[in-house]
């Protein structure tokens, strides 16, 4: 429907420009999100980037991110629009003599609208770039709201008409999946999965994020954690742990991480105590589990 | 792209194509709607054709919404487009080969030996010589040796022959046994031992994790390979079939394999997470509390004083109380081992779930769940500690029952759903069903979730309808599906 990128290469250098390294996955999803007008529904374990995702789309494309965070109870006064009622009552005592029906066609106008996120994502005259987080949040009939317009971008105000967008705003979801989101809104969007990013990648992303970390450091600091994903833990660390856990150690002026270390500064990395009690077993030297071969 | 222009001479082979993917991808399970079709034929039409990632992304993107069928979408994905891809022209000139040598291996098959008249450039080398290509190719992480390692040792070792209805596995099986990856693995360690020497051990930890990834890269590869001749040989609806495994959802309990296992535990969080959900919405929107008359007022203020938007107390959370009675006995072993998994996982979901497990003695093992956030050594603990056998460790429910009356019966109050999993085979023993109508009247509900096949029910052994009568419910849970379906029921 639009193109604002010339190719899926496009996508993947435009969004490294801003810091935030792209996968296949990643930019093929984004461009065909634009190409055929649809949203993305991005789904993953916390911290692996799908709100940064949106962000950075955004900063890419020098447009606007209007954000749309998700809570049980959010309802369409809080996510569409609300009428701004306190106005419409001043309005009408302010000219009681005036014909009922002149009343009634002026405070149902847009001057008494107050657009909430959705509605402005759509009337908004620039750019824009719609994130619309944790979704699974909200309850299943609430998701009903943003059907409208996940598929046809408009807001059917009864009072006021349908207002239709202006332009096609691009538009990301998120969820962490602590439920199963409803067959129509899954149906109407791109869904892509975001998982941990492999080896090479997250090692890009620590020397991207963390510029003053050494090669050698990034390299191990990308093996480490990939190490303790794959322990059987209650959280395993995110992208952003890792950074945290990486800055961490630049500013310890650590240059090799050595057992000790590992340990010492696990909590960066780590929330739980069993987890970190797990990793600790694990990383200290003497441990059977090490030198026995799997 | 604008130089990519969609004209009928070029959508109509296109769609036929996507017909027959989509079409297997529906008989593998996958729900793929009619609009999903339409936005994966708009999708494809925006790639340019040659780029096979993008294009698997854009099918990917519009036609699988559910994350665990992600597997199932690239075995039909790798299956359906493997002589077609990008990937495959780049082997070109060898593919003609793999035609000469499938004709070929009819006469080598069997033996070993014969492999002088196999296609391909690699025929003087002997089996050492493989094994230390792909030793080199691990070492060096270079894929296109990897990959020529995986071509030579599936044509070596797979012994496949044109239409020997065999699946995948036993050339797999077969190919993995004689390259001997374990070995090659201890040598990559070795060597990297020797090289680095006097690494610590979380050096050593690092270097072990590294050469286990490239190693199972390196499996794959060979599947992958074996894969590809499979679909050159049968074609592709005959392969689709034969790889074609159950979603996750439909994986039975009793017979998942360790790693299925393995995914099915990943996949019981969310689903008791959506249980605590759903129990603790149900608890908020039932029944508001009385009027909330200050709020009330406050809010008039904004309607000029009159109360046109009534206000309400919150109502008093009720805590729901579980009680689950588990069978952990050898015939329901391996839905066992998934009960309790789901008992930790509902643990930590809800404040008050007391656990019982029996064969024919009970015990019960909340503790062992309780603030422990290791669920491997809660199982262990489960398995050595509990003093679940009172006479020979075969069923008896009726016992366990007569044990749990005795001790356990206050723990059921008017506010407890009780969950009872077992296959009701109760080696003739008595029933004693009387205790679960007693159940039946303090609890609030009680339900019963049976591992084995409706139509095994109340044969031989099993005594299900004896104890389902008294119960709110009697489901048969074998998969995650119907496990969901019973959520979905109850609350």
């Amino acid at each position: 429907m639009s193109d604002r990128f010339a190719d899926v290469e496009a996508v993947r250098s435009g969004l490294s420009g801003v810091d935030y390294l792209a996968d296949d996955g990643i930019s093929s999803v984004v461009y065909l999100a634009d190409r055929l007008g649809k949203p993305v529904l991005v789904e993953g374990p916390a911290g692996t980037g799908k709100t940064q995702l949106a962000k950075s789309v955004a900063e890419m494309l020098g447009a606007r991110l209007i954000r749309l965070q998700c809570y049980e109870g959010l309802d369409e006064s809080k996510a569409l629009y609300e009428w701004n009622y306190k106005k419409q009552l001043l309005r009408i005592q302010s000219e009681r003599d005036a014909d009922w029906g002149t009343i009634e066609d002026d405070i149902f106008s847009e001057e008494f609208l107050l657009t909430r996120p959705l509605l402005e994502a759509i009337t908004c005259e620039d750019p824009v770039v719609l994130l619309i987080d944790e979704v699974d949040r909200v309850e299943v009939e609430t998701e009903a709201l943003l059907l409208e317009i996940l598929s046809d971008y408009q807001v059917s105000i009864p009072e006021l008409g349908t207002i239709t967008a202006k332009q096609i705003p691009l538009v990301f979801l998120t969820s962490n999946n602590t439920r199963e989101l409803s067959e129509a809104l899954k149906r109407r969007a791109l869904y892509m999965h975001l998982d941990y990013p492999e080896l090479e990648r997250e090692r890009e992303i620590v020397q991207t994020k963390v510029p003053d970390i050494t090669a050698n450091l990034a390299d191990q600091v990308a093996r480490i954690v990939r190490t303790v994903r794959n322990l059987d833990l209650r959280k395993a660390p995110s992208v952003s742990e890792t950074l945290d856990w990486a800055r961490t150690l630049v500013l310890l002026g650590v240059e090799h991480v050595d057992a000790e270390t590992a340990i010492e500064t696990a909590n960066v990395l780590l929330k739980y105590r069993t987890d970190i009690e797990k990793a600790t077993k694990e990383f200290a030297s003497n441990d059977e589990a090490f030198t026995t071969p799997a | 792209m604008t130089d990519l222009v969609p004209s009928d001479a070029m959508a109509d082979p296109l769609l036929d194509l996507m017909g027959g993917f989509i079409q297997q991808l529906r008989q593998a399970g996958l729900p793929v709607s009619l609009t999903e079709n339409l936005d994966a034929m708009n999708a494809v039409r925006e790639i340019p054709i040659g780029d096979r990632t993008s294009f698997k992304w854009a099918l990917g993107s519009t036609l699988v919404k559910n994350h665990q069928h992600w597997p199932a979408f690239e075995t039909v994905f790798e299956v359906y487009f493997s002589l077609r891809g990008a990937e495959y022209s780049l082997t070109d000139d060898d593919s003609d080969a793999t035609d000469d040598d499938t004709s070929a291996e009819g006469d080598e098959q069997n033996e070993g030996g014969g492999q002088e008249q196999g296609g391909g450039g690699g025929d003087a080398m002997s089996n050492e010589d493989l094994a230390e290509m792909l030793y080199q190719a691990l070492m060096r992480e270079d894929q296109t040796l990897q990959r020529a390692v995986a071509r030579q040792a599936v044509q070596r070792f797979a012994g496949m022959e044109p239409g020997r209805p065999v699946g995948g596995t036993y050339y797999l099986y077969r190919t993995l046994r004689n390259l001997d990856l374990d070995a090659v693995l201890e040598r990559l360690l070795e060597a990297d031992k020797q090289e680095n020497g006097g690494q610590s051990k979380l050096d050593e930890r690092l270097a072990r994790d590294e050469y286990e990834s490239r190693v199972e890269k390196m499996k794959s590869e060979i599947e992958a390979e074996i894969r590809r001749r499979l679909v050159a040989d049968r074609g592709v609806e005959a392969m689709a079939k034969t790889l074609r495994k159950p979603l996750p959802e439909d994986l039975d309990f009793m017979h998942a394999t360790r790693d299925e296992m393995e995914s099915l535990r990943k996949a019981i969080y969310p689903l008791t997470r959506k249980l605590a959900i759903r129990l603790a919405r149900k608890r908020r929107h039932k029944n508001k509390g009385g009027l909330d008359f200050r709020n009330t007022i406050r809010r008039s203020l904004s309607y000029g004083g009159v109360p046109a938007e009534p206000r309400f107390k919150h109502p008093r959370p009720a805590k729901p109380e579980i009680v689950v009675i588990a069978d952990i006995s050898g015939s329901v072993a391996a839905f066992a081992r998934f009960t309790l998994h789901l008992v930790y996982a509902m643990s930590s979901q809800f404040s008050k779930v007391r656990a019982f497990v029996f064969i024919d003695g009970l015990d019960e093992v909340t503790k062992f769940f309780d603030g422990g956030d290791d669920i491997t050594a809660a199982v262990h603990r489960v398995n050595t500690e509990a003093d679940v056998v009172w006479v020979d460790g075969h069923s008896d429910y009726g016992h366990a029952f007569e044990v749990f009356e005795k001790n356990y019966m206050n723990a059921i109050t008017p506010k407890t759903t009780v969950m009872i999993l077992g296959d009701a085979r109760n080696n003739y023993h008595a029933a004693q069903s009387w205790i679960i109508q007693e159940m039946k009247r303090n609890a609030k509900q009680v339900f019963w979730l049976n591992p084995e096949p409706g139509s095994y029910w109340d044969t031989g052994d099993s005594i299900v309808s004896e104890y389902g009568q008294y119960c709110d419910g009697l489901f048969e849970v074998r998969n995650l599906r119907q496990l969901e379906t019973f959520i979905e029921a109850v609350l």
